[in-house]
């Protein structure tokens, strides 16, 4: 793993508005770090939407904010939590 | 629906869409969606005044682009996107105009106004959003549709010669052409981001996947499928001569930044010329006095 000091990765929350969704799956497949997977459940207008499966990989890219033609899915930078790291402060 | 919650967190597109009209109309797969976040992430990196940016679109899929970003939009007549940006870039030249159209509105029906605003180099940015066909009427041939697709009035495959845009748009006197695929988004973003920087005619063509029709005539899947094909076939070339980026039916992509350059804009010249002629009588129009 390469370490940049103490620069962390971002970390992104995806937030999806599930009735939004057509189904067209471009995020899950242009996910560069496959966050995101079809779900088996189906929407009000029977499509198929995307779920978060792998949370804490997102790196906030906003890929998927950007590619989704239905304005369905967004994502917002996760603020820093207390991870019992407060001693390391950022240069 | 849902009320309006204010605590929610929204996506920050919300902020540029009539969102009483969300959903859309457009298919599955469509990639009009992606091209028109790409513009509105565009208009908030850039940040410009809103209230000075107008929206045109003319009449298609792309056409109901005006009637989604809560913008000043006009949708017009069939073909007549370019004229009515004319119209408004001269009354207020202080607009940024953008036209949001189609092939079919651009190149098709609306093809003299096309080159006629670019021979006047008027300062407007045109953003062509290409999807072989005819779209909105049922997937009719198009100007651009390539060589041996299929479509809705060529059942046996298309046997006419299509249009290369950027080479239209550079002939005809354009000061910036691109051409990008809708997966290409990061790069529509900065292409458009460049354009609505610049003076001139601008003129930008996006390639997107046509589920319902062009892709379901011609067997080549849904939008998924389409996106890949882009993926595999396109070619970043810069500076590329537009007379070699004709598009064959499934063939290579060339896309980038073809044309870039400065020139006097038709206000320039006229102002230029006018003042020579008059002299003092002449009251230079459309020029930033403060």
């Amino acid at each position: 793993m390469v370490h940049f000091g103490n620069l962390k990765p971002k970390k992104g929350k995806i937030h999806i508005e599930k009735d939004m969704c057509k189904g067209c799956a471009f995020c899950v497949e242009y996910c560069p770090k496959d966050v995101l997977e079809l779900s088996e459940e189906f929407n009000v207008k029977g499509y198929h939407p995307p779920v978060v499966i792998k949370e804490d990989d997102c790196l906030y890219c906003q890929l998927c904010e950007t590619i989704c033609p239905e304005f369905a899915i967004f994502v917002t930078l996760k603020e820093e939590e207390e991870e019992g790291e407060k001693g390391e402060s950022r240069p | 629906m849902k009320k309006d919650n204010p605590t929610k967190k929204q996506n920050p597109i919300t902020d540029l869409l009539r969102m009483d009209r969300i959903p859309h109309i457009w298919c599955p797969g469509c990639g009009i969606g992606t091209v028109l976040t790409s513009f509105a992430e565009a208009l908030r990196k850039s940040e410009i005044d809103l209230d000075k940016v107008a929206v045109l679109s003319g009449i298609g899929c792309t056409g109901r682009v005006a009637g989604y970003v809560k913008m000043d939009s006009i949708h017009t007549t069939h073909g007549r996107a370019v004229p009515v940006a004319t119209g408004v870039k001269l009354a207020n030249p202080e607009m940024k105009v953008v036209v949001f159209s189609g092939d079919g509105d651009i190149s098709g029906i609306g093809g003299n106004h096309f080159i006629h605003a670019a021979r006047r180099n008027m300062d407007i940015m045109i953003i062509c959003v290409n999807n072989f066909n005819y779209a909105m009427t049922g997937g009719q041939v198009a100007a651009t549709t390539p060589k041996g697709a299929n479509a809705s009035t060529a059942p046996y495959g298309n046997f006419e010669y299509s249009f290369n845009l950027p080479y239209l748009a550079e002939a005809s006197g354009a000061t910036y052409v691109a051409r990008w695929t809708a997966l290409h988004l990061r790069r529509v973003t900065k292409s458009i981001q460049e354009a609505l920087g610049k003076r001139g005619f601008s003129f930008i063509e996006v390639i997107t996947p046509c589920v319902t029709l062009y892709a379901r005539r011609n067997r080549l899947g849904d939008g998924l499928n389409l996106l890949k094909y882009y993926h595999e076939k396109s070619e970043i070339q810069h500076g590329a001569d537009t007379r070699t980026v004709d598009i064959s039916y499934q063939g290579k992509l060339i896309v980038g930044k073809f044309v870039d350059i400065d020139k006097p804009t038709f206000l320039d010249c006229m102002n230029e010329h006018l003042g020579k002629v008059l002299g003092d009588k002449y009251q230079p129009y459309g020029v930033n006095n403060d």
